[in-house]
């Protein structure tokens, strides 16, 4: 994976994520991003918190339908499988650990696995929607960022500065330059991007991070 | 029994809502939205609602427009990013908010509506939203303490109803219209077909017409589409 730009490669790399068989929600944003690149041969149902399993593709123009919407309120179409129940049920679904990946951004993610990713405080204050709940009862959580902010800033800190979405709940990190797992609050980088190596990783992350034994290209 | 009512107006005078009154209105952005007992809040002029929704519609349409006319003293949501007018009244102060993580206001209203007065989730436990609230641990794992909601008066939106209030949803406009026809002390349907008693398939019955106070057939929906997404030909 040459040549991609920072997003492609993050989420390229977000779709390996994906398992045969898998319940998955994906994150407004750069996670939806992820349905675009299921591998051959590898079955998942997406899931939409507002109410549906078996989320399909953008309708084509003329075929959209106001009540078939995923969380991001973009019109969307249905599978054959697909389901339809309330938002507590679709709760039930989330809060219950029946979802087995939640794919979603973040603005701060620390080394123990503390995520922020829902305010600013003063600035930017929209709410919270799903994100808490999908994080405090994930089987799995995998965050796709930038590495750094638009400033340059890292965003991968050894505490986060930001307001909460939720405590020591990630799992594993996709950036444009590394992937990194969280166990047990302690970070390992796995895998870096082609061409990087671990001190250009360290330059641009606060947190602190151990080197797994096989470190490998992404 | 006759729970069929000829227009929005007359739901909500029948209803009795009043200045102060705490609603609850079914929609997620602008899907299933009780488009014609919004309007008609608007355009009685009822002020100083507590509005739980998920969401506050658009500036100009959905409960944007209570917004509009200053009539909502406090919204009780999940998100409320799509509505510039409800950031500029929430950062200066004239309109206040609780914001709610979207699976725990769908269970508030579902308690409201089930008779359960609180129950304990792991959501938000360790983050500011969930401050001072009681919490408890059970098989290891630290949860938060919710208590119920409920409503003066649940405004639905449906896709069919009969006139004993036994309601159908529609894909997506389903989302929180069941558990706040639940919570609502009454609650007012807005379906697109209302038919005869004996016409909706009882396997098929969403909501039990139980919960329904006053049914009417609604008119003119927009059904307006917030983020038209589509596949290129």
């Amino acid at each position: 994976m040459t040549d991609l730009s920072p997003r492609d490669r993050i989420v390229q790399r977000a779709a390996k994520e994906l398992q045969d068989g898998f319940y998955v929600n994906l994150g407004i944003g750069m996670p939806t991003l992820v349905a675009n690149h299921i591998p051959p041969g590898v079955d998942i149902v997406l899931q939409s918190e507002n109410g549906m399993l078996g989320i399909g593709p953008f309708p084509f123009e003329g075929d959209e339908d106001a009540d078939l919407i995923n969380a991001g309120k973009q019109t969307i179409t249905e599978l054959p499988g697909t389901s339809y129940f309330s938002s507590s049920e679709s709760f039930e679904i989330i809060r219950g650990g029946h979802v087995d990946l939640t794919i979603m951004g973040a603005m701060e993610v620390s080394q123990e696995g503390d995520l922020a990713n829902w305010m600013i405080p003063k600035k930017m204050v929209k709410g919270m929607g799903g994100g808490m709940d999908l994080v405090a009862s994930a089987k799995r959580v995998v965050i796709t960022m930038t590495h750094t902010s638009k400033s340059g800033a890292p965003k991968l800190l050894k505490k986060c500065s930001l307001p909460l979405t939720s405590q020591k709940c990630v799992d594993r990190v996709i950036t444009e330059m590394a992937v990194f797992d969280i166990d047990n609050g302690r970070m390992t980088l796995r895998e870096t991007a082609p061409g990087l190596t671990v001190d250009d990783i360290r330059k641009v992350t606060e947190a602190e991070f151990e080197v797994a034994d096989k470190l490998e290209v992404m | 029994m006759n729970k069929v009512v000829g227009s929005a107006r007359e739901a909500l005078v029948k209803a009795g809502l009043q200045d102060g009154a705490t609603i609850m209105a079914g929609g997620f952005g602008l899907c299933g939205i009780p488009e014609n007992c919004i309007t008609a809040i608007h355009d009685m002029g009822i002020k100083d609602l507590t509005v739980i929704s998920n969401n506050c519609g658009v500036d100009d349409f959905g409960l944007g427009i209570l917004l509009q006319t200053k009539q909502v003293k406090k919204m009780i949501s999940s998100y409320v990013g799509e509505n510039a007018e409800f950031e500029r009244q929430y950062l200066s102060g004239e309109l206040e908010v609780q914001l709610v993580p979207q699976g725990t206001l769908a269970e508030r209203c579902r308690a409201g509506g089930a008779g359960i007065p609180a129950f304990f989730t792991p959501t938000g436990y360790g983050t500011v939203v969930t401050e001072g609230y009681e919490t408890r641990e059970f098989d290891g794992k630290m949860y938060v303490m919710e208590e119920w909601l409920k409503a003066d008066v649940s405004i639905v939106k449906a896709h069919r109803g009969d006139h004993s209030g036994n309601l159908v949803y529609r894909k997506t406009a389903r989302n929180f219209n069941p558990m706040m026809a639940q919570a609502g002390k009454i609650t007012i349907a807005e379906v697109e077909e209302l038919v005869p008693i004996g016409e909706l398939e009882p396997d098929h019955v969403h909501t039990p017409g139980v919960y329904v106070q006053y049914i009417f057939q609604g008119t003119n929906y927009e059904k307006r589409i917030e983020q038209l997404t589509l596949t290129p030909r």
